[in-house]
C-alpha cells in the first residue's frame, strides 16, 4: 500500500482514540457510566496484561490481541491506540509548526543499550512483584497522569468561570466544582514525565517512545519479525531523502534504503511524504536489510540518563521528607495509623500495591474525592498508588464506581451488597481529642455520618452521649474520620486493614406500633 | 485554608470581585422584613394521608400559599436531602412533598421557585436518589448546587452566643420567600433533626456548629433575620433510631403525619413531641425557646390537628 490515506486514517482514529481517553480522565461529572471503561480501555497494553498474568483475570486478553497484532502489522499500537503516544504526535505536530518550516527529522542512530537496559530492568522487577518502575514507565498510566494533574484542573478552571457566568443567568447545568490539589510531593513524576515526554516529543518526534518506553522497546521488539512493515521500492525511490526527514521515530536511513521497524511506529507520515510512491507498507520480503544498530550519540543518552537520574534522586530526597502537623491546644492525642486504607475491591494492601500502576483513573472516577495518590503511605514505592484519605472525601456507601473502573485488577468488580460488608480498615476513637470530653458540648458528627451506625452514641456525663465504636459492622467507610471536628488531629479515625475483612450486617429489630394519635 | 487560597487565585480576583458587589446587598435589603402575621394557628397538624395531600390540607387551613408567596416573588424551598439514600429509607424530605409545595408557590404567582441542600453525602448522588431533583424538575422549578464555598456569603449573626458569623448560600440571601421543609427524624447526638436543624444545610462550615457546642450553635443560627416565613415538616416515614441517616426501613414509623408552622421553635416541639421525646429534653430547641425565637409549650398554642 502506497496511499497516503493509511496516514489520513491514522490520523483521524489516533485523534478519536486521545479525545476518548482523555475524556476518560477528565470526566469529573461522571457522565460516562460505570460499565464503560471496561471496553474502552480492554486494549491498553499494560492494564491489560497486568489483570491477566498478576490478577488472574481470564478474560483480560487485550494486550495477547496487542502482541498478535505487532506480529502481523508491527507498532500498530503505538500510533493508533497508545495515548502517551498520539499525545507526543500532537507535540510533535505543534513543535514543527512552530518551526514554520517542514520539520526535518532525519535519520538517528538508536539508544539500543538504553532502551534495552529499560526493558530488562522493568521486567525484571515486575517479575519479582515489583511492579513500581512500570508504575512510572507505562505509558497509559503516564497518560492518565498527565490528564489527571494537568489537564483536569485547567478544565475545571474554565467549567468553573463558565460555571459563574451562567449562575448569573440563573443556569445551573454547569456547576462549579472546587480545585483540589494532591498533595504536592505526588505531583513530582507527573511533572518529570510532562517536561521529558513534552520536551522530547517537542524537538524528536517519538525518541522517547524509542528509548524510553518499556511498551515501545517490547512491541519494537517483535515488529523485527513482523510480516506487514514499511520499506523502500527499488525501483521507484529517488533516493531523495523525504521520507527520512518526514520521519518522527528517525528510523529511515534512506542512503540505505532501511527502514529500522523496531522503531518505526507506522505513523505512514513517509508513505504521504514520498512524491515517487517510493515507500510502501506491505508483506514483509524476504531478503529485506535491518538497519543494524552502530555507534551511538553520545550526547543524548548521556541527557537521558542524566534524567533519570534527577529523577531517582528527587524521589530519594522526597522518601526522607516527611510531614509531622504541629499540635495546637485543640486536639493533643496524634491518630496512631498503623496502615494505610486501600480501595474496597482491592482485597488488602499488598494485593493493591502488586498491581496498581498509579494511572489515577479511579481518582477522576471517585465522586467523593476520598481516592488520593499516597506519597510514601504504601511505602516509597507506592508512590502515587491510590489511597483512602478521609480528610479529604469518605466512601460512599451506596457507590462501587472505583472498582468497575480499575484496568489492572488493582481493583476487582464489587457488587454493592458484597462492597456493604467489605471492611477495608476499622475505625479507631480517641477519647481525649472528642468535643464532647474537651469541652463538655454535644458534637456527635461521626456517628451521624456512619452509614452502618458501628460508630454509635452512648451516655456520658449528664445528658451528654460520646460516640463508641462496634468493630465488627464497621467498614471502614471514614465518614467518621471525614466528619470529625477536631484539629489538627481527629478524635476518630480509620485504621486500614492490611487485608480486608467481612464486616457483620447490623442488625436491626422491630420498632414499637405506630402512633394514631397526636402526642400533643 | 491552603485550598481555598488556591481555589480563590484560580477563579481570578476580577470575577470574585464582581460576584461580590451583586451579592453584597441582599442581606441590607431584606434585614427589616417581617414574618406575615395574622395566621389564625400556631400550628397546624394533619395525620392519615400521602404528604402531597395532606399538604394541600394543611395550607389551606393557613389561607392557602398566597398567605407567605405573593405575586412575582422568588422562593426558596429548602428541603433535607442530606443523604445518598432512596426515598424508602426516610433519610431525605418526600420528595412528592417538595414536588407539591413547588407547585403552590407557583400557582401563586411565584416568579421562580429555588431548590438546594448543602449535603452530607457527595451533592449529585443525594439529589439524584432522594428523588428530589426529578421532582424539583418536573414542578417546574430550579434546583441549584450548593457544593461550592463560592456559593456562600458571610453574615453576621447578632446576639449570637457561640455562632456570630456563618457562610451562607447565596439563594437564602437572595430570595423573597423561604420555605423550610425539613424531615423528622432522630438524630444521633442533637436528639432529633427538624425545622432548627435543617439549617445545617444553608451554612457552609457544619465543622464549625460541631467544634463549638453544636445546640448552641443550632439555637443561634435561629437569630439570624432571614428566618423561613413558612416551615413544614414532613412526619410520614419518621425515623426513629439510628438517625440521621439510618441503618434500614426498620428504623422507621410510618406516621403518616405533617406538621405546618411560621414558628420553627413550635414545629420542632410537636416533632419532639411525636418521636416520644419531651420538647425540652431536646437541648436546642430548650435553648432557643429560651432565647426568645418562639415558643415550646404546646399547651398553650392554637393546634389545628387534622385527621384524612
Amino acid at each position: 500500500m502506497k496511499s497516503s490515506a493509511l496516514k489520513h486514517i491514522r490520523t483521524v482514529f489516533a485523534v478519536l482514540v486521545l479525545l476518548l481517553l482523555a475524556f476518560l480522565f477528565i470526566d469529573f461529572r461522571g457522565i460516562l457510566g460505570d460499565k464503560a471503561f471496561g471496553p474502552i480501555l480492554y486494549l491498553q497494553f499494560v492494564p491489560s496484561f497486568l489483570k491477566f498474568v498478576i490478577a488472574g483475570v481470564a478474560a483480560s486478553t487485550g494486550f495477547i490481541v496487542i502482541l498478535i497484532l505487532t506480529l502481523l502489522t508491527g507498532r500498530t499500537y503505538c500510533s493508533f491506540l497508545c495515548p502517551l503516544g498520539i499525545l507526543q504526535d500532537g507535540i510533535s505536530r505543534v513543535g514543527g509548526l512552530v518551526k514554520r518550516r517542514f520539520r526535518r527529522y532525519g535519520y538517528k542512530k538508536p539508544y539500543t543499550i538504553l532502551r534495552y537496559f529499560i526493558l530488562v530492568i522493568t521486567a525484571g522487577i515486575l517479575a519479582l512483584g515489583g511492579v513500581y518502575v512500570l508504575t512510572i514507565l507505562d505509558p497509559y498510566s503516564t497518560f492518565g497522569r498527565l490528564m489527571t494533574y494537568f489537564a483536569q484542573p485547567v478544565v475545571l478552571v474554565v467549567n468553573n468561570l463558565l460555571a459563574g457566568l451562567l449562575g448569573k443567568f440563573d443556569i445551573y447545568s454547569i456547576y462549579r466544582v472546587d480545585i483540589k490539589p494532591y498533595e504536592i510531593a505526588a505531583y513530582i513524576v507527573p511533572a518529570a514525565f510532562l517536561l521529558l515526554t513534552g520536551l522530547l516529543a517537542f524537538r524528536y518526534g517519538r525518541l522517547y517512545c524509542n528509548t524510553v518506553c518499556p511498551v515501545g522497546t517490547l512491541l519494537g521488539l517483535l515488529s523485527k519479525v513482523s510480516l506487514f512493515r514499511i520499506r523502500f521500492e527499488e525501483s521507484s525511490c529517488t533516493r531523495c531523502g523525504r521520507c527520512a526527514m518526514a520521519c518522527k521515530s528517525s528510523c529511515i536511513d534512506f542512503l540505505n534504503k532501511s527502514v529500522d521497524v523496531s522503531r518505526c511506529v507506522n505513523c505512514f507520515n513517509c508513505i504521504d511524504a514520498c512524491k515517487e510512491n517510493g515507500m510502501s507498507y506491505g508483506l514483509v520480503r524476504l531478503k529485506q536489510r535491518q538497519a543494524s544498530p552502530e555507534e551511538t550519540d553520545s550526547s543524548r543518552r548521556t541527557f537521558l540518563a542524566g534524567s533519570l537520574v534527577l529523577l531517582a534522586g528527587g524521589s530519594q530526597l522526597l522518601k526522607a521528607q516527611g510531614t509531622v502537623p504541629t499540635p495546637t491546644k485543640d486536639s493533643t492525642v496524634k491518630e496512631d495509623r498503623l496502615y494505610p486504607v486501600s480501595p474496597p475491591g482491592s482485597s488488602g494492601i499488598e494485593v493493591f500495591t502488586s498491581r496498581c500502576t498509579a494511572c489515577t483513573l479511579c481518582v477522576n472516577a471517585c465522586p467523593t474525592n476520598v481516592l488520593q495518590p499516597s506519597v510514601n503511605q504504601y511505602g516509597f514505592a507506592g508512590i502515587m498508588q491510590p489511597r483512602m484519605d478521609f480528610h479529604s472525601g469518605f466512601c460512599n456507601y451506596e457507590c462501587t464506581r472505583c472498582t468497575d473502573v480499575c484496568p489492572t485488577g488493582a481493583i476487582m468488580p464489587l457488587m454493592l451488597d458484597a462492597k456493604k460488608l467489605t471492611q477495608i480498615g476499622k475505625a479507631v476513637f480517641i477519647k481525649d481529642n472528642c468535643i464532647v470530653k474537651t469541652e463538655k458540648t454535644a458534637c456527635g458528627a461521626c456517628s451521624e455520618h456512619c452509614p452502618t451506625k458501628s460508630c454509635h452514641m452512648v451516655p456520658y456525663e449528664g445528658n451528654l452521649l460520646i460516640p463508641e465504636v462496634k468493630d465488627d459492622i464497621c467498614i471502614g467507610c471514614g465518614a467518621c474520620e471525614h466528619a470529625c471536628p477536631t484539629r489538627p488531629y481527629r478524635a476518630i479515625f480509620v485504621d486500614g486493614n492490611p487485608v480486608h475483612e467481612a464486616a457483620s450486617k447490623p442488625e436491626t429489630d422491630e420498632l414499637k406500633a405506630v402512633p394514631s394519635e397526636f402526642p400533643f | 485554608m491552603k485550598r481555598r487560597n488556591f481555589l480563590r487565585t484560580s477563579l481570578g480576583a476580577g470575577l470574585a470581585a464582581g460576584t461580590f458587589m451583586s451579592l453584597g446587598g441582599y442581606e441590607k435589603a431584606f434585614a427589616g422584613k417581617r414574618l406575615p402575621s395574622g395566621t389564625e394557628y400556631d400550628l397546624i397538624a394533619v395525620m392519615g394521608g400521602e404528604p402531597a395531600a395532606m399538604f394541600d390540607m394543611g395550607i389551606q387551613a393557613l389561607g392557602g400559599i398566597g398567605t407567605f408567596v405573593k405575586k412575582g416573588q422568588k422562593v426558596l424551598v429548602k428541603p433535607n436531602i442530606g443523604w445518598d439514600v432512596v426515598p424508602e429509607k426516610g433519610g431525605n424530605t418526600n420528595p412528592a412533598l417538595v414536588k407539591r409545595i413547588i407547585e403552590h408557590c407557583y400557582r401563586a404567582g411565584a416568579k421562580e421557585v429555588y431548590v438546594f441542600d448543602n449535603t452530607c453525602d457527595n451533592w449529585i448522588k443525594c439529589y439524584k436518589n432522594s428523588g428530589i431533583e426529578q421532582a424539583v424538575k418536573d414542578a417546574g422549578a430550579k434546583i441549584v448546587p450548593g457544593n461550592s464555598e463560592s456559593y456562600y456569603q458571610e453574615v453576621t449573626i447578632p446576639n449570637a452566643k457561640k455562632l456570630s458569623s456563618a457562610k451562607v448560600h447565596e439563594l437564602v440571601l437572595s430570595s423573597d420567600v423561604f420555605i423550610n421543609v425539613p424531615v423528622l427524624k432522630h438524630h444521633s447526638s442533637a436528639m432529633m433533626t427538624g425545622a432548627l436543624k435543617n439549617m445545617m444545610g444553608v451554612v457552609w462550615d457544619r465543622g464549625f456548629w460541631h467544634r463549638n457546642n453544636l445546640n448552641q450553635c443550632i439555637a443561634d443560627y435561629a437569630l439570624y433575620s432571614r428566618k423561613p416565613q413558612l416551615n413544614v415538616m414532613d412526619a410520614y416515614n419518621v425515623m426513629m433510631r439510628n438517625g440521621p441517616r439510618g441503618v434500614s426501613v426498620a428504623d422507621l414509623s410510618n406516621m403518616k403525619s405533617l406538621l405546618i408552622s411560621s414558628d420553627w421553635v413550635a414545629i420542632d416541639a410537636a416533632g419532639a413531641k411525636m418521636m416520644g421525646r419531651e420538647p425540652s429534653s431536646v437541648e436546642h430547641i430548650a435553648l432557643a425557646a429560651g432565647m426568645g425565637i418562639g415558643k415550646m409549650d404546646l399547651s398553650s398554642m392554637n393546634i389545628h390537628r387534622m385527621k384524612m
